[in-house]
């Protein structure tokens, strides 16, 4: 299957088009943040702050990358588990954010965010820290800079491997996927 | 009688775990070869192939497999004619494991204290498991664990009425929960019997079997092999996204235990399954 080719921001009508089992490569803008950053980010909006960056039609990638070796952009790069940020999801949907890249299951509260904001969940694979990498072209250290390898990230992408989980519309390709080759 | 310098333990702990981060082992590699032979769906296959793609340019470039570096476990098999010089021996270790993942250019994953999670900084403390043996060498194996996987473990007391089906059930149940969370294919250890903690140690034991190899005892062998199929027959498949490949391996390993219980472990590794091991 022919992977298609996605440009950040991603927008409501690009978003709408992606089917789960979509393979892409995401080029441009994307920004990373695990559980601490997530946790700091939610605790901005409560207190009425300014997140890092707009979340507006972005992607955030769920990664906490190794360090730089000299000469290096960023080290292995590879997504982390998801369900760690669940908790904090909806809200950053609801305010805009398109895309989250990461693997592994998601509650059926993000979902739902998901579908009434039109956002696209995206599975990397996970432990490919060292193929993923190659595809980071630029990375800066943009906030939390004391959460080491959890601080926010703005890194610019290009072709980006990924695959379409769940969609605008709820379909999940982990259900799907374990469904049609499940021996019953 | 033999010796061992502080030196020479964190030299050779320094260099396993840049080893076991950045080279996947040759039995890891078949194992996925043949999986990716064998798979029935293409996007699993496809998958199957990137994963291999990305352990060579790991293995090439000397940078870590997976950014998860993982909370680094050490087994070390102590020769008890060796004697130790120059300061802790756990220190040692915990030295060895600062300066990997310092010049590995390694992720540091530890946080000092389980509830505050301030990160440590330097990857340390290890897990060190120190075992007694006879002789005069001294084996030492990094595990660096990372923690997708071993959030996905379970434990559980059975009753020994409860037998064997219960764990198979808890093994199969385990796997189908875990999903696309451990990134699949993974490799499972089983620990059955001791006490709790032994059970455990056992399971994590299991993962640093040889992929490929079968427990000695033959009704051991068979219920690894009765295990594999279950897991496959889920259809997680690799990443979680549909497939034959839901595991590479299932090692069972056993001990003695008491008349009043069945402990059982199931420990979850990911494909990345790293050890290092050197023999002094």
């Amino acid at each position: 299957m022919e992977a298609i080719k996605l440009t950040t921001p991603l927008t409501k009508e690009q978003s709408k088009k992606l089917k789960a089992g979509d393979q892409v490569l995401i080029s441009g803008v994307i920004y990373t943040g695990r559980d601490a950053a997530h946790k700091k980010m939610i605790e901005a909006m409560e207190r009425g702050e300014e997140l890092p960056f707009d979340v507006k039609d972005t992607i955030i990638y769920y990664v906490g990358p190794c360090p730089a070796k000299p000469g290096q952009v960023i080290g292995s790069a590879g997504p982390t588990t998801s369900g760690r940020m669940d908790a904090y999801a909806p809200a950053l949907i609801a305010k805009g954010l398109k895309g989250m890249i990461g693997k592994g299951l998601r509650t059926p509260e993000v979902i739902s965010a998901m579908q009434e904001h039109s956002a696209i969940y995206f599975a990397a694979i996970g432990g490919a820290g060292a193929l993923m990498a190659r595809t980071i072209k630029e990375s800066e250290v943009i906030a939390y800079e004391e959460l080491g390898t959890e601080a926010v990230r703005r890194l610019v992408v290009e072709d980006f491997p990924a695959i379409v989980v769940i969609d605008s519309e709820g379909n999940n390709l982990y259900e799907q996927g374990k469904e049609a080759y499940r021996k019953k | 009688m033999r010796k061992l310098t502080f030196e020479e333990i964190a030299s050779q702990v320094e260099r396993l775990c840049i080893e076991a981060n950045t080279v996947i082992g040759d039995d890891v590699t078949g194992a996925l070869k043949s999986a990716c032979a064998q798979e029935a769906s293409p996007l699993g296959r496809s998958i199957l192939e990137k994963i291999i793609e990305n352990n060579d340019i790991a293995a090439r470039e000397t940078v870590p497999i997976c950014q998860d570096t993982g909370m680094t476990v050490v087994f070390v098999d102590w020769g008890q004619e060796v004697l130790f010089e120059g300061g802790e021996i756990k220190e040692a270790i915990h030295e060895g494991v600062r300066r990997g993942y310092d010049k590995g250019y390694l992720r540091k994953s530890v946080v000092q204290d389980p509830l505050e999670r301030v990160n440590t900084g330097d990857n340390t403390p290890a897990v060190i498991h120190f075992d007694l043996v006879p002789g005069d060498k001294v084996r030492i194996l990094v595990a660096p664990k990372g923690f997708g996987s071993e959030n996905m473990s379970a434990l559980k007391m059975f009753k020994p009425s409860e037998g064997i089906e219960a764990v198979k059930k808890l093994v199969v149940e385990t796997v189908d929960k875990a999903g696309s969370n451990p990134c699949p294919p993974i490799v499972v250890g089983v620990g059955i019997g001791g006490t709790m903690e032994k059970a455990a140690l056992l399971a994590k034991r299991a993962l640093m079997r040889h992929l490929g190899s079968s427990n000695s005892q033959p009704h051991l062998a068979a219920l690894e092999k009765e295990l594999l199929e279950k897991v496959n027959a889920l259809g997680i498949g690799p990443q979680g996204l549909g497939g034959s490949t839901t595991a590479l391996a299932v090692h069972v390993e056993t001990y003695p235990t008491h008349i009043a219980g069945l402990p059982t472990a199931v420990n979850i590794n990911c494909h990345v399954t790293r050890h290092a091991e050197v023999e002094l």
